[in-house]
Order: structure tokens, then C-alpha cells, then sequence
């Protein structure tokens, strides 16, 4: 243990990565990709871009075809069982017996890694108070909603006390105020408990909100791997959606700005990297315009994403 | 392997209690059917049709058939619950609770295996005590009786783990039990001594495995077989370390558990 404590490298470092499945398929091509400890990382992508299979890889549900996996520092060929102890993994799709109730779930997870049955109990009640799942602890499973599942699934993901969580898409089917409280107590686990997280999502804005290091894979390849403020670096132009208070059926004139008007009490301007704000709303005063809003009409992250993934 | 031992000790009791957990739960579809079998058994086959037999081995028939259909209860349900219960994990995705586990192979096998036979044994135990009302139940050799009920679940329930991991569908864990253990034990001797058998039909159930455990068993009830015992135990030996290393290769190359 006193080697992983002294231990100053990547959270998980993945290299020449390949996967092709029985079917043929290649799935991952040749994946590279490194995560620092305490790093709060979103690895986003397509539909069948290869997220989970490279997850899967990750936590142990998927063989690899060809490449090196560490975590900590613990070649995954080499040193799989203390590897194994420091990952927590909650999956895309629900994996619990749909007949076994809630605290049994988690209990029976923390015997898998040797818990003593005692300490797992008070170690399941914890997490279960935390994911706000105690008043269900006696259910079976099946009998949870799906946005529960998915908080069952991290509450038993973390009960062995892993250094890296690996949760993919842990926000789909979780509605808004559950989503947000998720999304908090990751923040809490990741900057009190030092968890370095790692997870997927096709809500672009929670990983621009939210991650501070963002990899995009696509057909198999990480095609982006940079901090979240690099990548939104690379927007040459951004375009902002105006409300007004009054109608124009006469359009003002706006001067230099590149406009498009939706209708008379709306239009979108289009500001390049660099340009401030400011400079809209003099030209707005001049103008003798009233805006009501002003708003991204995309979120930044979002027209980056489909450039790249077009490519 | 004692460090090994003492390490996985949990992990190992955790996975054994959920499979004892489970057939307990679903006692109905798991414990009920073996009892009312075998009442249907002994009324029929002891009772009815026995009384007119007579003797088999020179041993009442009622006697005769009971070790062979308390046998034929254990590896039936040492099997399907290995089966069944591995597979309704794989299909259910929960088998990945294992797999992100800090848990060796091995220590997955045995835990389940051990839960089938926990089945098999608390099978052998509620049929036998069925067969109390019928007949007398007696001890020729509990050792004998006791080591030969252990290995034959054992045997039976790796069988189930390697049925479990082809298996696709539910159809594919009723497939073997249907078209294989059924038949194998009905013509291994539950109902006749070989003796009674064409002597080239004596041969061809001498390939039979199960001839071997309804006879060791039936030998530590009662005292006569139409084996011999050291055969018995080689050949229950011999099968359990086979399939053994085969469900270890098998679970090592992630066969039906991991793409
Ligand atoms: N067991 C399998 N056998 C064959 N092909 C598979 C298997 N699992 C996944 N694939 C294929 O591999 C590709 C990558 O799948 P993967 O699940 O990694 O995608 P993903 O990025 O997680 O997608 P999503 O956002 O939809 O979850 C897909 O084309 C998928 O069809
Ligand atoms: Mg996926």
C-alpha cells in the first residue's frame, strides 16, 4: 500500500489500446489516454464510438485485444487484484439481481472484496444515506426507478473505498434536482476524498461545467484529449441569441455586427474569440435597443463536438 | 494456499451464502419439487409396483430403489442450481459484480459450486427424510455414504457451471438434464442391479458415471454394489479434477462472461 500512497503518476494510463470483438468488429483501434490523479475527466463520443468498451476494458468486463492498461501505476496484466481494489465501476447498464433487495446488493459487493460482514453493513448504510436510497434499503431492486438504479449502482461502486471511479453515463434517465445532487456529491468525493473520477455522458454541458479534463473518441480513436478550457479555446466564433423587449418590424441599424434576425424581437450575432461583450452593448445603446436576454445558442461544447466527430 | 485460503475466506462465504440465500428464497421451484417427486416415487415405483417385484439384490425393492432416487435428487439439484443460478447471473449482467471484483477464478468457481452443493446435500436430506415414511432408512457405512454424496455434487455441480457458461438462453441449462442426466441415471442403476442386464448392455452402462455414484452410495447404505468402490471413488475423482481445469479455462478465457 505504501507504494500506491507514495505513488505520483497517472490515475489510468491506457496505450496502443485495440479491441476487436469475436464478431470481428474493431471496436477500439488504437487508444492512448491518461488520467491524472484527482482529475475530474469526461471521456465523451458518439453512440458506438467505444466509451464503455474501453471502460469495460478498464474495469475488468472486457478482454482486451492488444495495449497496455495501468491504474495507479498497477499493470493490469501483472498486478490485476490490488488493481482491482482501488477501482470502483459503475456501469452503463443496470447489472444487480432484480431480486435481491437493495442493502444486499451492497453488502454482498463489499464481501466480494473482502469485507467482513459487519464493516460492510455500516459501510453500505453509509453510502445509502448518501445516495438517498435508505428509505429503500428493504426493497428488491426491481422495485426502484430507474434514476435509484443508477444511485444503487454508485453506492455499491464505492463501498470497498476505491481511488478511481469509473461511472459510465451515470446521469442518463436521472432527471434534473437528482441529477444535479449526483452531480454534487461526485464534486464532494472528488475534492474532500481525492477520488479521481472518470466517467461518460451525452450531456455535453455537464462535462463543460463539470470536468476538468474532457477526451473525445470517435470510431474507436481518441480523436481530442485536452483540459476542458483548452478545447473551448478552440471556438473561433460564438453565437448569442438576443431577445428584445420591444418588436423591430423596421430593423435597427447594428452597425458592423454579423446579424441574422429569427424574428422582430429576436435576432442572433455572432462575436468572434476575443471580441468583448461590451462592445455588443454599445452598439445596442447606439442603436437605442432594449435586450430583455441574451443567451449561447449552443452550448459552446456542443458545436466543438460535432465538428470533431464529423470529421 | 492456506494464505490464499484465509484471504478469499470472505469473499468465498459471501458468494456461498447468496446461492444458499437464493435456493432458500425460491424454495418452492427449488426444495418442494425433489419431495414431491419422490413420494411419487416410492408410492408408485416402491409401493405399488415394488410389492410385486420382490426382492432385488436380496434386498427388498423398496430399499433397493431408495439410495439410487436420494442420489438421483442430489446431482439433479446440485446441477440445476449451479446452472440456473450462474446463468440468471450472466443474464441478468450481475456476474459483473464478480468480474470488477478482486476475486481469482478459482474462488468464483468453488463459491458457487459449493452452493450447489449446499443444494444437493439439503436435497439428500429432505428426501431421505421422505423415504422415512416408506421404509427404513439404514447406514451401512457412513463414510462411505457421506464422501460419495459430496463428490457426486461436487462433479455435478461443475457440470452445471460449464452448462452455465455456453448457455445463451434458459432453454440451453434444461437441455442437458433433459437429454442427458435423466436418462443417464435412470439406466444407471436407481431401479435394477446391472446384474439383470444382456451382458453386452452390462458393458455399455459400465461407461455410465452415474452407475458408479448410485452404487458407492448405495453400497454405504445398505452394503451391496455391482461396483467396486475403489472404481467409484477413481472415477468420481478423475471427473471432478477434469472438469475442474476445464471451468477454470474456460472462466480464464472470459468464455460466455466477458467479450
Ligand atoms: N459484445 C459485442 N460484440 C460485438 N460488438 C460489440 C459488442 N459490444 C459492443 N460492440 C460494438 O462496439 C462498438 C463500440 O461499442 P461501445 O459500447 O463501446 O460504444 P459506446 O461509445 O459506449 O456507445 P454508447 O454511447 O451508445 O454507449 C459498437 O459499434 C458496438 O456495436
Ligand atoms: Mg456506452
Amino acid at each position: 500500500m505504501s507504494l500506491i500512497e507514495n505513488y505520483s503518476g497517472p490515475a489510468l494510463s491506457i496505450s496502443g489500446l485495440g479491441k476487436v470483438y469475436d464478431n470481428g468488429f474493431v471496436a477500439l483501434k488504437d487508444v492512448n489516454l491518461q488520467v491524472n490523479q484527482g482529475d475530474f475527466f469526461a471521456l465523451l463520443g458518439p453512440n458506438g464510438a467505444g466509451k464503455s468498451t474501453t471502460l469495460g476494458i478498464v474495469s475488468g468486463l472486457v478482454n482486451k485485444t492488444q495495449g497496455k492498461v495501468s491504474l495507479l501505476g498497477l499493470d493490469l496484466d501483472g498486478d490485476i487484484y490490488a488493481a482491482k481494489r482501488l477501482l470502483g465501476v459503475v456501469p452503463q447498464e443496470f447489472n444487480f439481481n432484480q431480486f435481491e433487495k437493495v442493502r444486499d446488493i451492497v453488502v454482498t459487493q463489499a464481501g466480494y472484496y473482502g469485507i467482513e460482514k459487519k464493516e460492510a453493513g455500516v459501510r453500505a448504510d453509509k453510502y445509502l444515506k448518501a445516495l438517498g436510497l435508505w428509505d429503500k434499503r428493504d426493497v428488491p431492486s426491481r422495485m426502484l426507478s430507474g434514476g435509484m438504479k443508477r444511485r444503487l449502482m454508485i453506492a455499491r461502486a464505492l463501498v470497498h473505498g476505491p481511488k478511481v471511479l469509473i461511472l459510465d453515463e451515470p446521469t442518463a434517465g436521472v432527471d434534473i434536482e437528482l441529477r444535479q445532487s449526483m452531480w454534487l456529491y461526485l464534486q464532494k468525493l472528488n475534492e474532500e476524498e481525492g477520488v479521481t473520477i472518470i466517467l461518460t455522458t451525452h450531456y455535453l454541458e455537464e462535462a463543460e461545467s463539470l470536468c476538468k479534463n474532457i477526451a473525445i473518441i470517435n470510431h474507436g480513436e481518441i480523436v481530442k484529449n485536452t483540459s476542458t478550457k483548452e478545447l473551448l479555446q478552440e471556438l473561433h466564433t460564438q453565437t448569442l441569441v438576443v431577445d428584445l423587449i420591444q418588436a423591430y418590424p423596421v430593423r435597427p441599424d447594428l452597425k458592423a455586427l454579423t446579424v441574422t434576425w429569427v424574428d422582430d424581437s429576436c435576432f442572433e450575432v455572432e462575436v468572434n474569440k476575443g471580441t468583448a461583450i461590451n462592445e455588443l452593448f454599445e452598439v445596442f445603446n447606439d442603436a437605442e435597443i432594449s435586450v430583455s436576454s441574451i443567451r449561447p445558442k449552443s452550448n459552446r461544447l456542443e458545436t466543438l463536438f460535432v465538428d470533431l466527430v464529423r470529421k | 494456499m492456506l494464505a490464499f485460503i484465509a484471504m478469499h475466506r470472505i469473499a468465498f462465504m459471501t458468494i456461498l451464502m447468496k446461492e444458499i440465500r437464493r435456493f432458500m428464497r425460491i424454495w418452492q421451484q427449488t426444495l418442494l419439487p425433489p419431495a414431491i417427486t419422490m413420494t411419487l416415487y416410492f408410492i408408485i415405483f416402491g409401493s405399488l409396483i415394488g410389492s410385486r417385484i420382490g426382492e432385488m439384490s436380496g434386498i427388498s425393492y423398496m430399499s433397493f430403489i431408495m439410495p439410487g432416487l436420494i442420489m438421483m435428487s442430489v446431482i439433479n439439484n446440485a446441477y440445476s442450481n449451479v446452472s440456473s443460478s450462474f446463468f440468471s447471473n450472466k443474464f441478468q449482467r450481475s456476474v459483473e459484480e464478480l468480474l470488477v471484483a478482486p476475486l481469482p477464478n478459482s474462488v468464483i468457481l468453488t463459491g458457487f459450486v459449493f452452493g450447489g452443493v449446499a443444494r444437493g446435500l439439503m436435497t439428500g436430506i429432505i428426501v431421505t427424510m421422505v423415504a422415512l415414511f416408506f421404509t427404513d432408512v439404514t447406514v451401512f457405512n457412513f463414510w462411505i455414504l457421506s464422501s460419495v454424496v459430496l463428490l457426486s455434487s461436487i462433479l455435478f455441480s461443475l457440470a452445471g457451471f460449464i452448462n452455465a457458461l455456453y448457455a445463451n438462453k434458459f432453454d440451453d441449462v434444461s437441455i442437458v438434464p433433459t437429454f442427458l442426466l435423466t436418462p443417464l441415471s435412470y439406466l444407471g442403476g436407481v431401479f435394477f442391479s446391472t446384474d439383470l442386464l444382456p451382458s453386452h448392455w452390462q458393458i455399455v452402462s459400465q461407461f455410465n458415471p452415474i452407475l458408479y455414484m448410485v452404487n458407492g452410495f448405495r453400497y454405504g447404505m445398505l452394503g451391496v454394489s455391482d461396483v467396486s468402490l475403489a472404481t467409484c471413488y477413481t472415477i468420481l475423482i478423475s471427473l471432478i479434477l477434469i472438469l475442474f481445469f476445464i471451468s477454470m479455462r474456460l472462466l480464464n478465457r472470459g468464455k460466455g462472461i466477458r467479450p
